[in-house]
């Protein structure tokens, strides 16, 4: 035990250390969004093409003017970017970073009653990692383990900020759904371990097929009491309310995306079919590695397309995966996007982009729109962010080169007008951070007791919620 | 049987390989059906009497490339050079070269030519889909002590990775075995080729070691240690197993010692009794071969190249997340690294974000010899020259930053006087591309693996191509 509160005692110190890291975010964001003029910068707008020489001027967190020799208001940074190039911030449509603990509820085939807001970290430090990658905003989707999965959220990465501010205001709100091998579990097979249903793609499809059938159901029974009441009907007992089917209304009324990961072209189909059946859309499918099988299907469907550009072979169900996969669901006409699913992937979203230009020929412009405009769509807020246009939300990178170049860095990053990354900042805090972790190494609560620290303190013995004769002859009872 | 016989690739080996061959070619015959059609088609689309590569026991051609930007990386660039490819070699390079008749040639204005990549941490061949499908996996040996394993046996040249890969530029790798302490004797192998005879450079070209650490290797009871946060128990866990390596080291020293002298006087020496495990060992206690440890942090660092030393190994470091902070021991000691975690996330909370993207221009400004690897097991190495680029992304000069996955993977392994750039003499293992190798927007538009002509072909090409005008 008192290793094991030693143990606790390193892992204070690293968050000790970790939240000194965090302290320097809310300091560098300088509160309040800064006006900014942006100068001489080669602006890739991702809406309308990119702009040689041109200014970015940022007020009250938005951007207020795109042009030359744009003037700096008073009090304004001025960022000279001669030779540099500005992009929109990167959107990540696939993310599990900031979520705390398990992104899987996986008890349940049907967890559409989780929810993923309930479990954001805001000093999680990959968000910084990926702010210092570009990344701007992301899909925060619950985890692939059921058929039907929890809710997502869509949020700006405000490092600095508390929870609360992350979550983007009037997103669309979402749902994770998951096809294939992960909701049927076949990789995740523990002796011992119980299985679940499902266990096979049929059994997938039953069991998302039996949740909208309840869905409808259960919206038919709450129409039925409004309309009683509306009819004026006394001491009517309304239905029970279900957090379960709840979220599923909602998609069949089109007010909640359904975002469903999914590999084989078989499964796709399957629940295109069921959502058509059903009479709603599945706004995008996550992963899709065989969408170029069935381009045109899905494109019919009027979904969406968010993949990985050439990550494969990790599983039976990727081994079709094709880099090529993006290229050609957008000559289908399907707007595509490349995420991360990764905390470390997060990071480079721009160099993912890139590679479509190799795999498959998509332009500059198309390919900087897989992480950009088109993620903002799938999300639901292009209306407030994706390209560098007037009235949108100042979400900026400043890149040292092209981005979709491999020896580019952002320099820069800005959520909403407030600068949240800065690479020379951050670089010129390093000497007084380790000296910072230094001390706090030294300070006598973070030594192990070998080094002269004070031993942690022991708990003493268990207490009980109370205790009696009768409870002492139970614990003799047992032991014997 | 002498060591030095058994790892000269002899007789038995090569019987061993016609044996396998002969299992295989149900499988090879289906490879050539399935892939008949693309293959041929491409045929076309390049030279109609070019041999098929995949089956490549026929006379190499002679090829004469012209009018290329040649990075020769170990010397100057050639603005507009030309290249003379023959028996498999680079038989010319240079501003003006004279091309032997009949000589098939290569137009390649306005393109540049590279050496093919090398990435050093693979399990090439070895894996062809981790999850779920256990049967394709063969990267990992049961026990803890397996030198006398060798990747070459069970590389697969059917595996789709090989295709993928080196249409992407990467024409060498080499395979390792993993798990265990020590896992198993790597292969360099080329990219091309239909059986691992064919394709290998250095069919057991390095030891790999999983050096004992705390919470790594060494089984469960080791696991089971540092998981319950037993500190000194995991601590004893991992001595025991240092000094059970170290003993095994000694003892295989004395088995090359004893069969050496068996050999020089068999009448009056007895002769020693066979052991493979020792055996396979002889040649890298004696520092004939390099053995690679995988070390991550500060400590496991020094304890790998104190360890090394004492035991007279010739040690190369794979892994070296934290090698920045012992740049100038490792530079001191003259132990090379080979980066397989510059994309990885920082191990430590507080580590600087960009501590991995820059620890190849730490090591480069320090002076140690180091390498780029991706460290994936096979799908992903053709991410190779993008990993090379994020290091360039942050401080690693653009040109040693195309060493880094060229030139000096050759060094690190000794192989330099084969791959690793464009010398007369070389292996002829061409990159031909329409712009910067490490760009992810450049195409590479010919390729050469072992002066052969290699299609651009690929199961993802082929997917692509049935697929991507389907209405």
């Amino acid at each position: 035990m008192k290793r094991l509160l030693t143990l606790a005692f390193l892992l204070t110190l690293a968050c000790a250390v970790a939240s000194a890291q965090t302290r320097g975010g809310q300091a560098r964001a300088g509160g309040a969004a800064q006006d900014t003029l942006i100068r001489n910068a080669t602006v890739l707008t991702a809406s309308h093409g990119a702009l040689p020489a041109t200014d970015v001027l940022i007020r009250n967190g938005k951007i207020v003017a795109v042009g030359q020799n744009l003037k700096a208001p008073e009090g304004a940074r001025v960022v000279d970017a001669t030779g540099k190039f500005v992009s929109p911030g990167i959107i990540d449509p696939h993310s599990h970073s900031m979520m705390d603990g398990s992104v899987n509820e996986c008890t349940k085939s049907v967890t559409s009653m989780a929810n993923t807001r309930d479990i954001l970290n805001p000093t999680a430090i990959d968000i910084y990692r990926e702010l210092a990658g570009g990344t701007t905003a992301a899909l925060l989707l619950h985890g692939s383990c059921n058929s039907i999965g929890g809710q997502s959220t869509t949020v700006k990465l405000k490092w600095g900020h508390p929870a609360a501010d992350y979550p983007v205001p009037g997103a669309p709100p979402g749902i994770k759904f998951a096809l294939g091998e992960n909701p049927k579990r076949s990789n995740f097979n523990v002796p011992g371990l119980q299985g679940r249903y499902p266990a096979t793609r049929m059994g997938v499809e039953e069991t998302i097929r039996d949740a909208f059938m309840r869905a409808r159901d259960y919206r038919a029974d709450w129409d039925d009491y409004r309309a009683r009441t509306a009819r004026g009907e006394k001491n009517l007992i309304p239905p029970r309310r279900d957090l379960e089917l709840e979220p599923l209304v909602e998609v069949l009324e089109g007010k909640r995306y359904v975002h469903s990961h999914c590999y084989r072209a078989d499964e796709i189909l399957m629940l295109m079919n069921l959502a058509d059946e059903f009479g709603f859309k599945i706004r995008t499918l996550q992963h899709v590695l065989e969408g170029y099988k069935v381009a045109s299907e899905i494109a019919k469907h009027g979904a969406m397309g968010s993949t990985f550009t050439d990550f494969w072979g990790y599983k039976l169900e990727a081994y079709d995966a094709i880099p090529y996969n993006a290229a050609i669901m957008t000559r289908h006409g399907i707007v595509t996007t490349v995420n991360s699913d990764s905390d470390e992937r997060a990071r480079r979203l721009n160099i993912e982009a890139a590679k479509t230009m190799r795999y498959g020929g998509l332009t500059e412009e198309e390919a900087l729109r897989l992480v950009t405009l088109n993620p903002a769509i799938q999300l639901g807020i292009d209306n407030r962010t994706g390209s560098i246009d007037v009235g949108k939300d100042a979400d900026i990178v400043v890149w040292s080169a092209h981005p979709l170049s491999v020896y580019s860095h952002p320099e820069l990053t800005f959520v909403d007008g407030e600068l949240l990354f800065d690479r020379q900042a951050d670089i010129a805090r390093r000497p007084a951070l380790e000296a910072e972790r230094k001390q706090l190494e030294q300070a006598e609560a973070n030594r192990a007791p070998a080094q002269g620290g004070t031993p942690p303190r022991a708990p003493g013995a268990i207490r009980r919620a109370y205790a009696d004769d009768d409870d002492k002859q139970d614990v003799e009872d047992n032991q014997r | 049987m002498k060591s030095t016989q058994l790892f000269a690739a002899p007789e038995a080996a090569r019987r061993d390989d016609a044996k396998r061959a002969a299992r295989r070619a149900p499988v090879l015959i289906a490879f050539a059906v399935l892939f008949a059609l693309p293959l041929s088609r491409d045929a076309r689309a390049q030279d109609t009497d070019r041999p098929d590569p995949q089956f490549s026991n026929t006379p190499a051609p002679t090829y004469v490339i012209r009018g290329a930007r040649i990075v020769t990386v170990s010397g100057a660039d050639i603005e507009n050079g030309s290249i003379v490819v023959s028996g498999g070699r680079i038989s010319a390079v240079g501003a003006s070269v004279s091309a032997p008749a009949g000589a098939q040639e290569i137009d390649a204005r306005g393109l540049t030519v590279f050496p093919g990549m090398i990435d050093l941490g693979t399990n090439m061949g070895l894996v062809e889909v981790s999850g779920g499908a256990p049967g394709s996996v063969d990267s990992q040996e049961l026990g803890e002590i397996n030198p006398n394993i060798s990747a070459i046996w069970s590389i697969n040249p059917g595996s789709s990775h090989i295709d993928v890969t080196r249409v992407a530029g990467v024409t060498s790798v080499l395979s390792m075995p993993s798990g265990g302490t020590i896992s198993g004797q790597a292969a360099f192998i080329n990219l091309a080729g239909s059986s691992p005879r064919e394709m290998a450079v250095v069919p057991q070209a390095a030891l790999v070691v999983e050096f004992p650490r705390i919470g790594g290797g060494g089984g469960f009871a080791a696991f089971l240690a540092a998981q319950q946060g037993i500190t000194q128990d995991a601590l004893a866990q991992r001595d025991r197993r240092v000094e059970e390596l170290r003993r095994l080291l000694r003892d295989a020293e004395a088995y090359g010692r004893a069969e050496d002298a068996y050999a020089k006087d068999p009448k009056a020496v007895p002769r020693p009794e066979t052991d493979l495990k020792l055996a396979a060992l002889v040649p890298y206690v004696r520092g004939e071969r390099p053995v690679i440890f995988r070390a991550e942090r500060e400590r496991e660092i020094r304890a790998v190249v104190r360890f090394a030393e004492e035991t007279r190994l010739k040690p190369v470091i794979i892994g070296g997340s934290d090698a920045w902070k012992v740049a100038p021991f490792l530079k001191d000691h003259n132990v090379p690294v080979i980066l397989d975690s510059v994309l990885n996330l920082p191990l430590r909370e507080d580590d600087a974000y960009d501590a991995l993207y820059e620890n190849a221009a730490k090591l480069q400004a320090a002076g140690v010899r180091f390498c780029i690897s991706t460290g994936d097991s096979g799908a992903h190495v053709r991410d190779l020259p993008f990993q090379a680029g994020m290091a360039a992304a942050y401080g690693l000069p653009k040109a040693e930053a195309l060493k880094a996955v060229t030139l000096y993977p050759a060094q690190v392994l000794g192989v330099a006087d084969r791959v690793g750039s464009i010398e007369q003499g070389k292996l002829a293992n061409l990159v031909i591309a329409d712009g910067d190798m490490l760009e992810p927007r450049t195409n590479i538009r010919y390729l050469f693996i072992n002066g052969r002509q290699i299609p651009l072909v690929s199961r993802h090409t082929i997917l692509n191509d049935q697929f991507k005008d389907r209405k």
